[in-house]
C-alpha cells in the first residue's frame, strides 16, 4: 500500500495519512460494567484479515473509513462515515 | 576453497546442531509452540532444571526465523519500573554466562549503552530511570554532552543544530549478542536432553475440554498434552483465537537495517527516542539500526523504502560522515504491542494453556529469563514471582505496568 484514495482529494501518498483503529460501537461507561469496560478499552481483535478502521488525510483534517486487509496491507475501498453504512 | 570446507560441501551428513523427527509421537508431556529464542529457551530449561524431557517444540517455519532473526540484539536492563527492571536485570546476569553455558560463542560483546536526551523532558526522565536503576542495583547514571562526546567522538552532538544532545543514560552492562546463536545454543542444549524440535509444523488448533488443555491438532497429525507453551510473537492473537481468549495484542511490523562492513569505529551503543534510532556495529562490522514500529497494524513482514529514508536521514544526524556509506539489507518483524508495553506472561484462564507473549520491540534481551521463568511456571504450574505481575488478567482489572517511557524508541 503505498497510495490511498481520500474521499475528498482523491489518490494521496500513504505518508499524508494516519490510522485512527477499528471502526468500533463505543459503549456507554455509565450502563456496563468494569470487566465488560476493561474488554472494550485494552482488547482488540488482532487477527489477520479485512478490517474497518478510520483513517485521517492529515493536511486536510478529512477523517474517513477504509476497508483494508491487515495481511496483505491492500485497501478494498473507502468512504466517507455514513456514505458506505447499509 | 579450504579442502576442509570443500570436504563438508559435499558430504551427504552435514553436522547439525539438533536432530530432525520423521514423526510426531501422539503425546507429550509439554507441547511449546514457536521454535524461536523463547520457546527453545523454555524447553532447554524445562529439560535441564524440572527434568522434563518429553517435550515438543513446534515450528511453522525454522528455528530463529522469526524475531529472534529480525531484532537488533540489544541487551539491557536499563528500564523504568520496578517490576522491569528486577525481570530485565536477572536476564542480563543470565546473558553473562550463556556461552560458556552452551559452549557456543554467541559473540555476547559489552559495548555500554547510551540513551540520548534531547529535550529537558527527556533528561527528567532518563535521572527518574537512573534513579529507579541505581535503587536496584544496576549500573545506570546521568552523563553530559561531554561524557558523551568522550565515548563517541564521531557523533555531533548538535545534531545540526535542531537536536541538540543535552545528556544521555548511560548503561555500562548494555551488550549486544549474535542472536542466531541464541536460537541455535538453546535449541542444541534442549535437543541434547531429549526435547524434540519440529521445524515446518503448524499448529492448527487446540482442543479445550472443560477449560482445560487436552491436545494439539497439527499440519502433521494431532498430539494429545496437557500443557502448551505459546511463545509465537505475532502469531499469538491467531493461537489466542484457537482457546477463545481476548487480548490486547496488537500487531505492527518493526523494521531494521544493516549497512555495509566497515572498519570498527563505534564501540557503544547509541539509542535517541526523539531521533527514533538505535545503532550498534557488529563484529563484522556492519551498523545495525532500527527504529521506532510502522505506524498501523499490519500481519506481514514487508520492508519499506520510506523506512530506510527516515531512519537514514536521522542516522545522518548523529553521524554525517556516513552519507556515503550504502545500506545492504533491510527487514521486517511482527511485533506483538501492549497498551502498558510490558508483555504478558504466565498463567491463563485455561488450564494448562501458558502465555509468553506480548514481547513487542523489546523480546531479545529477555530471551534467558523468560526462558527459565516460564519453564518454572509450566513445569510446577505456578506463576514465576518474577512474571506474576505481567500476567493476561491485568487487564481485566486495571493493574498495568508502565514501561512505555522505556521500552522502546518512538511511542
Amino acid at each position: 500500500m503505498k497510495i490511498i484514495i481520500c474521499p475528498i482529494n482523491g489518490s494521496r501518498s500513504v505518508s499524508e495519512f494516519v490510522c485512527g483503529g477499528e471502526v468500533r460501537a463505543i459503549l456507554d461507561p455509565a450502563a456496563v460494567d468494569d470487566v465488560t469496560w476493561a474488554d472494550y478499552i485494552f482488547n482488540r481483535d488482532s487477527i489477520p484479515g479485512i478490517k474497518t478502521e478510520w483513517w485521517c488525510h492529515t493536511p486536510s483534517n478529512t477523517w474517513f473509513i477504509a476497508e483494508r486487509n491487515t495481511q496483505t496491507d491492500e485497501i478494498l475501498r473507502t468512504y466517507l462515515y455514513g456514505e458506505g453504512v447499509v | 576453497m579450504p579442502l576442509r570446507l570443500l570436504k563438508l560441501a559435499l558430504s551427504k551428513h552435514s553436522p547439525r546442531m539438533f536432530r530432525s523427527h520423521d514423526y510426531l509421537k501422539s503425546s507429550y508431556d509439554a507441547v511449546i509452540i514457536g521454535g524461536g529464542g523463547h520457546g527453545l529457551a523454555a524447553a532447554y530449561y524445562l529439560a535441564r532444571d524440572y527434568g522434563m524431557h518429553n517435550v515438543a517444540v513446534l515450528e511453522k517455519g525454522y528455528i530463529g526465523g522469526g524475531n529472534t532473526g529480525r531484532n537488533t540484539t540489544i541487551i539491557r536492563s536499563n528500564y523504568l519500573t520496578p517490576e522491569g527492571v528486577k525481570f530485565y536485570d536477572e536476564s542480563v546476569r543470565l546473558w553473562q554466562d550463556l556461552s560458556q553455558d552452551f559452549d557456543l560463542n554467541l559473540f555476547y560483546s559489552n559495548r555500554g549503552h547510551f540513551t540520548l536526551a534531547h529535550t529537558d523532558a527527556a533528561v527528567r526522565t532518563m535521572r527518574w530511570r537512573a534513579e529507579v536503576n541505581k535503587h536496584f542495583g544496576i549500573n545506570s547514571e546521568l552523563v553530559g554532552p561531554a561524557e558523551i562526546q568522550k565515548a563517541c567522538p564521531q557523533m555531533d552532538l548538535s545534531c545540526g543544530g535542531h537536536a541538540p544532545i543535552l545528556g544521555a543514560l548511560y548503561h555500562a552492562p548494555g551488550s549486544i549478542a549474535r542472536h542466531d546463536a541464541v536460537a541455535w545454543g538453546y535449541g542444541r542444549g534442549a535437543d541434547m536432553r531429549g526435547v524434540e524440535i519440529h521445524q515446518q509444523t503448524e499448529v492448527l488448533g487446540i482442543t479445550v475440554e472443560s477449560d482445560r488443555v487436552t491436545g494439539i491438532e497439527t499440519s502433521r497429525g494431532y498430539i494429545s498434552t496437557p500443557r502448551v507453551l505459546c511463545a509465537v510473537a505475532g502469531s499469538t492473537p491467531r493461537i489466542l483465537q484457537m482457546v477463545n481468549l481476548r487480548s490486547p495484542l496488537y500487531i505492527h511490523p518493526l523494521q531494521a537495517m544493516v549497512s555495509e562492513p566497515m572498519k570498527a569505529w563505534l564501540d557503544a551503543i547509541i539509542v535517541s527516542g526523539s531521533l527514533h534510532v538505535y545503532v550498534s556495529q557488529t563484529a563484522r562490522g556492519e551498523l545495525v539500526m532500527g527504529a521506532s514500529l510502522d505506524p498501523y497494524e499490519l500481519h506481514s513482514t514487508r520492508s519499506t523504502l520510506d523506512f530506510v529514508e527516515g531512519l537514514a536521514a536521522h542516522m545522518l544526524e548523529l553521524f554525517p560522515f556516513l552519507s556515503h556509506v550504502k545500506i545492504v539489507r533491510q527487514w521486517a518483524g511482527m511485533a506483538d504491542m501492549t497498551p502498558d508495553f510490558a508483555p504478558i506472561m504466565g498463567k491463563t484462564a485455561i488450564e494448562g494453556f501458558y502465555l509468553d507473549s506480548g514481547w513487542g520491540t523489546w523480546g531479545f534481551k529477555a530471551t534467558p529469563v523468560c526462558g527459565k521463568t516460564m519453564a518454572y511456571t509450566v513445569a510446577c504450574d505456578r506463576n514465576h514471582e518474577l512474571i506474576t505481575d505481567f500476567s493476561l488478567s491485568r487487564f481485566s482489572n486495571y493493574q498495568l505496568v508502565g514501561e512505555k517511557g522505556a521500552a522502546s524508541v518512538g511511542h
